[in-house]
C-alpha cells in the first residue's frame, strides 16, 4: 500500500543544465511531493464541483456526493452494510470496477509513453484496434479449448493495439513526426474504419442481424469467467486480474529492465540518452508500441469480459474511455499504484454517476455525469500545476535551487 | 501534360528549383488522373489515368532522384493513389459518379464543414506561434458553441450571441494561460485539462439551462445572398458559382476574411513579429524590451476567442442548436490542419479544406444505395493523407522554436 514501497529508484543521472523534460518534471514532483498533493489536488476539485452544485441547483452538494459514492458501491466496503443493501452494494462495486479494469489498462497505456516522453493520445484507436481483433478472434474459433482461446483472444487486442501505435512510433522514429498529430490522425482512422466494419453492410456486422450495426457475438470459450457476482448480471470477470498483472507488468519493465531504463532515460532526456549510445528512435518506437498493446488489452478485455459484441457505440465511446486514461494517468503520477488509485476514483465516479445509480430525485444523474467531467477537468488541471506547489513549498530547499535554474531554457 | 507544363512554369518563374516542381507536378498529375474521371469530364478509358498516373509516378522518382526524397515520394503515393481511384471511377456508373459528385454543392458543403476548423486553426496559429502549445482548442471551441447560442437566446440577437461565446473561449484561454505561463504547467496537460473542463461546464449548463429538450428557436447567423453569380456567364460557370458561393452563411466569409487579416498580422505587423520572436526566442525578444508574458498571454486569448467562433458557427451558423460534446473531436482536426498547414494561414486553410472535404463527400455516398456503407470508409481519407503528409513533406516542417516551453523572467 504505502507509496515509499513502489516509488521511484534514483532516476538516472542526467545533465542538470539540461532543459526539464516532461518526464523528468514528473520524477521530480514524485520525490518532492509524494502521495500528499495528489490527495490535495483531488479534494480541491471535489470542493470546487460542490461549489457548483451549490451554486447552480442551490442542492446541499454533500448529499448529491453521497447519492454518487452509494452509487459506487464502495459503501460494501463499510462492515455495518448490511443485508440487500450489502447485495445491492456488492452489484454497484462489481460494475465500478468493470469500469476501473478499462481505466487501469488505458491508464497504463497513457503512462507508459509518458514516461519516454511521449504523449500517447492515441490510445482510442489503440483500443478499437484490440476490440475489434479480439471480437475476430474470439469469434472464429468456437471449437478451441478455453483458456488457450482466451490467451489467444486477448493477445490478439494487445498486439492490434501494439501494431496501431506502433505506427505512430515508427513515423516518430523515423521521419520525427509529433506523435501527438499522428496518434489524432490513427484515432480517426480506426473510428471510421471501425464504424464501417461493424455498421451496416460491414464485413463483419452479424449476419443474423441485419438491422443493428454489431458483431456476432464471441463464443462461449473466449468470454473471460466471472468470479465476482452472477454471469448473467454482468458480475466482475477476471479481467480485472489482468488488469492488475499489468500494473506489475508496467513496475517491473520500467523498474526492472534495460528496455524500462532506456525508455526512462530518453525520457529524461533524448539528447543525453544519444550520448551514452542509447537508440532513442528505437526506443520511441517500442514506448508507443508497448502503450498501444496495453490499450489493445484494454479494448480487448472489455469485449471479451462484458460487452462480447463490437457494435457502434462501444467504437464511438472509446474516446471517453481513452481520454479518463490520460487523466488517470496524470493523476497516479505514471506509477503503478498511483494509477491504480486514480483508475479506481475515476471509475467510481463513472459508475456513481450513471443514469442507472443516481437518484433523479437527489441529483440529476445528467448532471452528475457533466459535474464528473468537470472534476476531472479540474484534476488535471491542478495535477498540471503542482509545480506552483513545488515552488512555494521548496523555494529554498537545495532541490528548488538547482531545478529551478534548470527549468528556465536556455 | 499542359498541367505539370504550367506548374513547372509558373515554379520556374517564382526561383524553385526543377526536383521540386517536378514534385509538385507529380501530386498535380495524381490529382488529375483522378479528377478525369469524375463529372464534368466523365473519362471513361481507364488508360487515361493510368497514362496521367503513371506519367505523376514517373515525375515523383525524377524528382526523388533530384534530392527531393520527401516531396519525390510523397508525389508518387498520391499519383498512384489518383490512378487507382482514377481507374475505380471510369468503372463507375456515371449516374452514380453524378449523384455523388455535383461540384458546385460540393464546394459549399465543403466550405460549410471547413469553417469551424478554419476558425480553431488559425486561433491554434496565434497561439501557437507565441510559444504556447493549445490542444485545448477543442474545449474553447465547444465554450463558444454553448455560450454562442446561450448568448443569442438569451439577448434575442446572433451578434451579442457571437461577442458572448468569444468571450467565454476567451475566458476559457485565459485559464490555459495562467496555467501555463505563469504556473508553468505542462502545457499539453494543461490543455487536456481544459477539454475536459469545457466538456463538463457546457454539458453541466445545458443540462442545467436547458433540460433534456434541447434550445428551441434561437436567432442565428443569417445567409449572405450573392445573386449576381448566377448571371456571370458562361452558364456552367455562372450556375457553379452560384450554387457554391451564392448563399453562404457570413460565418463563412468572416473565417476567409480572418485568414488574410491572420496572414497580414503575423506576416506584416509589428505585433505579428513580437508574436512570433516570442515563440521561436523569446529570452532575445525580453532583452529587446519584449514583454514575453503579455504578449503570450494576448496571443492565448486571441486564440480562444478565434477558437470559439468556430463553435458559435456550428451552434448558431449551421446545425442552429446544441448538443453536448457537439464539436466531436474538430479542436483535434484543427491541430492537425495547423501542423498540416505548417503553423501557416493559407497552409492551415488549405488542410481545412481538406478535411472539409472528406467530410462532404462522404454523406453523399449515401444517395447511391449500393455506395452507402462506404461513405465512412471515405471519411478516413483525410486522416490517411494527413499520415502520409506528416511522413513525407510535412515531416521537415519545423514548429516555432520554444513551443511548449515556459518562460522565467531573469
Amino acid at each position: 500500500m504505502s507509496e515509499r514501497e513502489i516509488q521511484e529508484p534514483p532516476p538516472p543521472e542526467t545533465p542538470e543544465d539540461a532543459q526539464l523534460s516532461m518526464a523528468a518534471r514528473f520524477a521530480l514532483y514524485q520525490r518532492a511531493g509524494g502521495v500528499i498533493t495528489p490527495l490535495l489536488t483531488a479534494l480541491l476539485a471535489f470542493l470546487i464541483g460542490g461549489l457548483v452544485v451549490l451554486i447552480t441547483t442551490g442542492k446541499n452538494p454533500l448529499s448529491a456526493y453521497r447519492a454518487i459514492f452509494n452509487g459506487t458501491g464502495l459503501n460494501w466496503f463499510f462492515p455495518w452494510i448490511r443485508g440487500t443493501e450489502r447485495d445491492l452494494a456488492a452489484q454497484d462495486l462489481q460494475q465500478t470496477l468493470i469500469i476501473t479494469t478499462t481505466l487501469i489498462l488505458a491508464g497504463i497505456a497513457v503512462a507508459f509513453a509518458f514516461r519516454c516522453g511521449l504523449f500517447n493520445i492515441g490510445g482510442q484507436g489503440q483500443y478499437i484496434a484490440g476490440m475489434i481483433t479480439a471480437s475476430q478472434v474470439g469469434i472464429w474459433m468456437p471449437d478451441l479449448a478455453h483458456v488457450p482461446h482466451l490467451i489467444l483472444a486477448a493477445g490478439a487486442g494487445a498486439a492490434a493495439g501494439a501494431i496501431w501505435g506502433g505506427i505512430a512510433g515508427i513515423l516518430k522514429a523515423t521521419v520525427g513526426a509529433h506523435e501527438v498529430i499522428s496518434t489524432i490522425m490513427l484515432n480517426w482512422t480506426a473510428l471510421w474504419v471501425g464504424t464501417y466494419l461493424v455498421g451496416f453492410g460491414g464485413p463483419l456486422q452479424d449476419p443474423a442481424q441485419v438491422f443493428v450495426p454489431v458483431t456476432e457475438e464471441v463464443a462461449p470459450s473466449a468470454k473471460l469467467d466471472v468470479f465476482w457476482g452472477d454471469p448473467i448480471q454482468q458480475g466482475l470477470h477476471i479481467g480485472f486480474f489482468v488488469a492488475v498483472a499489468a500494473l506489475v507488468v508496467f513496475w517491473l519493465v520500467l523498474n526492472r529492465t534495460t528496455l524500462g531504463y532506456q525508455v526512462r532515460a530518453v525520457g529524461f532526456n533524448p539528447d543525453a540518452a544519444r550520448y551514452s549510445g542509447i537508440s532513442v528512435g528505437r526506443n520511441y518506437f517500442l514506448a508507443l508500441a508497448i502503450s498501444g498493446a496495453f490499450a489493445g488489452l484494454a479494448g480487448g478485455v472489455d469485449i471479451l469480459g462484458w460487452l462480447f459484441r463490437v457494435d457502434q457505440t462501444s467504437v464511438q465511446i472509446s474516446s471517453q474511455i481513452a481520454f479518463i486514461g490520460i487523466a488517470v494517468a496524470l493523476l497516479g503520477r505514471n506509477t503503478a499504484i498511483g494509477i491504480l488509485f486514480a483508475a479506481l476514483l475515476f471509475g467510481a465516479l463513472q459508475n456513481g454517476t450513471s443514469t442507472r445509480n443516481l437518484d433523479p430525485a437527489v441529483f440529476q444523474p445528467e448532471l452528475a455525469g457533466n459535474l464528473a467531467l468537470i472534476i476531472q477537468g479540474l484534476v488535471i488541471l491542478f495535477v498540471g500545476a503542482d509545480l506552483l506547489i513545488l515552488y512555494l513549498w521548496q523555494a529554498r530547499s537545495k532541490l528548488g535551487r538547482r531545478r529551478r535554474r534548470a527549468a528556465s531554457p536556455a | 501534360m499542359t498541367v505539370a507544363d504550367g506548374v513547372l512554369e509558373r515554379t520556374g518563374r517564382l526561383g524553385l528549383d526543377v526536383g521540386k516542381a517536378t514534385g509538385i507536378a507529380s501530386i498535380a498529375l495524381g490529382v488529375l488522373a483522378f479528377w478525369v474521371a469524375l463529372p464534368p469530364l466523365h473519362v471513361r478509358s481507364a488508360a487515361v489515368p493510368v497514362v496521367l498516373g503513371v506519367g505523376g509516378i514517373l515525375a515523383g522518382i525524377w524528382s526523388w532522384r533530384l534530392g527531393h526524397t520527401r516531396l519525390g515520394w510523397t508525389g508518387m503515393m498520391i499519383a498512384l493513389l489518383g490512378l487507382l481511384a482514377g481507374v475505380l471511377a471510369t468503372r463507375a456508373a456515371v449516374g452514380n459518379l453524378q449523384v455523388v459528385i455535383t461540384w458546385g454543392a460540393l464546394t459549399a458543403a465543403t466550405l460549410r464543414y471547413a469553417t469551424p476548423l478554419v476558425f480553431a486553426s488559425i486561433g491554434g496559429l496565434f497561439s501557437e506561434r507565441s510559444g504556447v502549445v493549445n490542444i485545448g482548442l477543442e474545449g474553447m471551441m465547444l465554450m463558444g458553441a454553448f455560450f454562442g447560442i446561450y448568448g443569442a437566446d438569451q439577448t434575442d440577437s446572433w451578434v451579442a450571441g457571437i461577442l458572448i461565446g468569444m468571450a467565454a473561449g476567451a475566458g476559457l484561454a485565459l485559464v490555459h494561460a495562467l496555467f501555463s505561463i505563469h504556473l508553468r504547467a505542462d502545457q499539453i496537460v494543461s490543455g487536456t485539462a481544459i477539454n475536459f473542463l469545457a466538456l463538463g461546464l457546457t454539458g453541466y449548463l445545458y443540462i442545467d439551462q436547458y433540460g433534456t429538450e434541447g434550445t428551441g428557436d434561437v436567432p442565428a447567423v443569417p445567409d449572405v445572398h450573392l445573386g449576381f453569380l448566377g448571371r456571370i456567364p458562361p452558364d456552367g460557370l455562372g450556375n457553379y458559382l452560384d450554387r457554391a458561393f451564392g448563399q453562404l452563411n457570413l460565418m463563412i466569409w468572416l473565417a476567409l476574411a480572418t485568414v488574410v487579416l491572420a496572414y497580414i498580422v503575423i506576416f506584416r505587423t509589428t505585433i505579428g513579429l513580437r508574436i512570433r520572436s516570442v515563440g521561436e526566442h523569446p529570452r532575445a525578444a525580453d532583452t529587446v524590451g519584449i514583454s514575453v508574458y503579455t504578449t503570450r498571454y494576448a496571443a492565448v486569448t486571441v486564440s480562444g476567442a478565434l477558437a470559439a467562433l468556430g463553435g458559435v458557427y456550428l451552434s448558431i451558423g449551421f446545425v442552429h442548436s446544441f448538443t453536448e460534446n457537439m464539436t466531436a473531436g474538430r479542436g483535434f482536426i484543427a491541430l492537425a490542419a495547423l501542423i498540416f498547414g505548417k503553423w501557416r494561414p493559407f497552409g492551415a486553410l488549405g488542410a481545412a479544406l481538406l478535411f472539409g472535404f472528406a467530410s462532404a463527400v462522404a454523406p453523399r455516398f449515401e444517395n447511391v444505395e449500393d455506395w452507402a456503407k462506404y461513405g465512412t470508409l471515405f471519411q478516413t481519407l483525410p486522416y490517411i493523407l494527413t499520415l502520409i503528409a506528416v511522413a513525407g513533406v510535412i515531416g521537415r516542417s519545423i514548429p516555432p522554436a520554444a513551443i511548449g516551453r515556459p518562460y522565467v523572467k531573469q
